[in-house]
């Protein structure tokens, strides 16, 4: 059966009133989230978690993939009306957003970013369904050690490659690599670093991890800053509509937007901060109106707005076909998965081929769900900003400790989630990466698994991992992913690399 | 979301590299990574080794991550001497330390008061955290806010969220 037909089957899936129902859940918390600064997709998904345990897989799932969706939209309203992006991926929509708000065209910039934001991800969803079958293809000739290149692959693009520092990136890397031992060792049943503790045999949840790295960390940093920039909401003044020059304008940094974006989501080449970033510098580079940046060139929103959508669909085709997460909120999907005793992977799409399919038209569904609750309703979402910071953080505690307690009431868990806590934020304030440790945690044991398959296969001979050529050649990748970028700061050209930090979500 | 809404923020602009040789967050991370690598191979050591047709075993995979941890401490402590120290962003103790013992009270008090008791500490010392200190007020709404929660996850929802004496005489759980 072609694409086409499955897609079909999928939307008779997706039309069901009860899963319509979660993706609306999931899209509107998804731009809730989106649109309050301090709380992202990556740690809605972790704390919804434990709250799905009991519910519909194909339901919770479909939410997870509308709350991811529904944060980038909801992203671009805080950027633009308040200056702070609400998600890591509309850092750069601030910057031109922002000034069209201030001159008064704040409407046109909301409705750039709903529109390019729809446009992106019905082409980059659409993409991703007719995409994914090929990759699936040729992931099921992929043994053990391709995975395990794969893995290594991720793991550089995802740390050293981009950021201000490749050591800072593996070093969360590596923190995230270490957390991922404690417990039984999946192979062999052995206990590893748990320390007599029996709740440590268990491992370390990922979801307490990314609840207190994202939530308690960021908690403890913003609480501690000196300087807190309390700028105010700016008003939408004026008609929320664009004129014909301004879609004029838009259209093409959409198209533009959405091509970028797609490839970075899907390659595990970053995440949706990355995309956003690159476009904003095309955008720059193609402008007609190179006077107007910086000073609110419309372009410089609708491009940004389309890639991060776009890149967040890319972001499903590794995730679906390969199992591999290469962002934060993906990672936290992964475990969602897991969670439901499914294992993303091209064999999902054989055995669970009605929830795939059903997932990918739910999205569809909910970019039409997504654009209507931000376009008429954008009153609504803005009123969400006036919330006072104290009541919003404390608020956000209560509901990360009501997840941890949720899933597992009990000392040891809490008192994780304390200790990561301290150490999200140690690792915010001496700026180290906090995505690489997330990966790092569920993609470690992974890696570790298809290495000593590898080696079993080979009977111990290591060099079976260079012997295939996909293998050779993604293992070679991974190397020119970490050597380039740290030639590149060497030689001072580091700065572009510094403003692509692939950091939260 | 971002913990830095600009790099501006972590760098201020025109702020000087810091007068001091050496960079005492970059030696105190060294030493942290050069700690977590030595209980990796302590406790690989522990573990008996089945390589089987692998070759490599349980220890084995410690032991590298723990071989990474030693290089990047090192890293990081050649770093320290060499590189200029970054400027870390300015931060007040007062609500890293509310929030801190917030969440100490919470995991100490959750078993014998209940979630919202418990959740309403919580609440009033991040609300104290980020300035509002009237823990008369703060207190009371924080105790009404993880009440209502616990009713949409604990009673509509069926979490077990762990039910304290406020939690009987409200719910009758």
């Amino acid at each position: 059966m072609g694409a086409f037909e499955q897609l079909l089957n999928g939307f008779a899936v997706a039309a069901d009133p009860m899963i319509l129902f979660y993706s609306l859940i999931g899209v509107t918390l998804g731009t809730a989230v989106g649109v309050l600064p301090g709380i992202g997709p990556a740690l809605t998904v972790a704390l919804l978690l434990p709250v799905t345990y009991g519910l519909d897989p194909a339901g919770s799932l479909i939410m997870f993939a509308g709350i991811y969706y529904g944060g980038m939209y909801g992203g671009s309203t805080t950027s633009i009306l308040l200056n702070t992006p609400g998600e890591s991926a509309s850092i750069v929509t601030a910057l031109e957003g922002n000034k069209m708000a201030r001159a008064g065209r704040g409407g046109p910039a909301l409705a750039t970013a709903a529109i390019g934001s729809f446009v992106a991800g019905l082409i980059a969803t659409l993409l991703l369904a007719f995409l994914a079958p090929s990759v699936v293809k040729l992931a099921l000739v992929f043994g053990p050690r391709e995975y395990f290149a794969l893995m290594v692959l991720a793991f550089v693009t995802v740390s050293a490659a981009f950021g201000d520092s490749a050591r800072k990136g593996l070093t969360s890397l590596f923190l995230g690599l270490a957390l991922a031992l404690v417990g039984i060792d999946g192979l062999t049943g052995q206990a590893r670093l748990s320390f007599g503790v029996p709740q440590l045999l268990d491992g370390i949840e990922v979801t307490t991890l990314a609840v207190a790295m994202f939530a308690i960390g960021e908690a403890l940093f913003v609480a501690g800053q000196r300087h807190r920039d309390d700028s105010g909401v700016l008003a939408i003044k004026g008609s929320i509509w664009m004129t014909g020059a301004d879609w004029a304008r838009s259209w093409k940094a959409w198209l533009r937007g959405t091509f970028i974006g797609f490839p970075i989501g899907a390659m595990p080449a970053g995440g949706a901060d990355i995309a956003s970033f690159l476009s904003y510098a095309a955008e720059r580079r193609a402008t007609k109106h190179p006077e107007e940046f910086g000073h609110g060139a419309i372009e410089g929103v609708a491009g940004p707005e389309a890639a991060n959508n776009a890149a967040a669909a890319g972001t499903l085709v590794p995730l679906l076909t390969l199992g591999l997460p290469t962002t934060a909120t993906a990672a936290i999907m992964l475990a969602g998965f897991q969670q439901f005793g499914l294992q993303p992977g091209p064999l999902l799409f054989v055995t669970n081929a009605s929830l795939v399919w059903g997932l990918i038209a739910a999205l569809l569904i909910a970019n039409v769900m997504l654009v209507v609750l931000n376009l008429p309703l954008i009153g609504l979402w803005v009123r969400l900003l006036t919330i006072p910071t104290p009541w919003l953080y404390a608020g956000i505690l209560v509901f990360a400790t009501m997840g941890t307690m949720g899933a597992n009431p009990s000392a040891v868990e809490l008192g994780q989630l304390l200790v990561f806590g301290v150490m999200g934020y140690l690792l915010r304030l001496w700026s180290y990466p906090i995505a690489p440790v997330v990966v790092g945690m569920i993609l470690g044991p992974m890696a570790e698994q298809q290495l000593r398959r590898a080696l079993a296969i080979a009977q111990g001979d290591p060099l079976t991992l260079v012997q295939s050529p996909v293998a050779a050649v993604l293992l070679g990748l991974a190397l020119l992913a970490l050597v380039v970028p740290m030639i590149l700061r060497a030689r001072g050209q580091g700065e572009v690399l510094a403003h692509l930090a692939g950091n939260e979500d | 979301m971002t913990g830095t809404p600009d790099h501006d923020a972590r760098r201020p602009p025109g702020a000087a590299p810091s007068p001091r040789r050496v960079d005492r967050v970059g030696l105190i991370v060294a030493v942290g990574l050069a700690a977590l690598s030595a209980v990796l191979f302590w406790d690989a050591a522990r573990i008996p080794s089945t390589g089987g047709y692998a070759g490599i075993g349980p220890a084995d995979t410690p032991r590298l991550i723990g071989l990474g941890l030693a290089l990047l401490a090192a890293w990081a402590a050649w770093d320290a001497f060499k590189a200029p120290a970054e400027p870390a962003p300015a931060q007040d103790l007062p609500p890293i330390l509310w929030i801190v013992g917030g969440l100490g009270l919470q995991l100490l008090l959750f078993r014998s008061a209940g979630f919202s008791i418990a959740g309403g500490i919580l609440f009033a010392c991040t609300a104290a955290a980020f300035g509002r200190r009237k823990l008369w007020i703060t207190l009371p709404i924080g105790i009404v806010f993880a009440l209502a929660v616990f009713a949409v996850f604990a009673m509509l929802l069926e979490l077990s969220l762990p039910a304290g004496p406020l939690e009987r005489l409200v719910f009758g759980v």
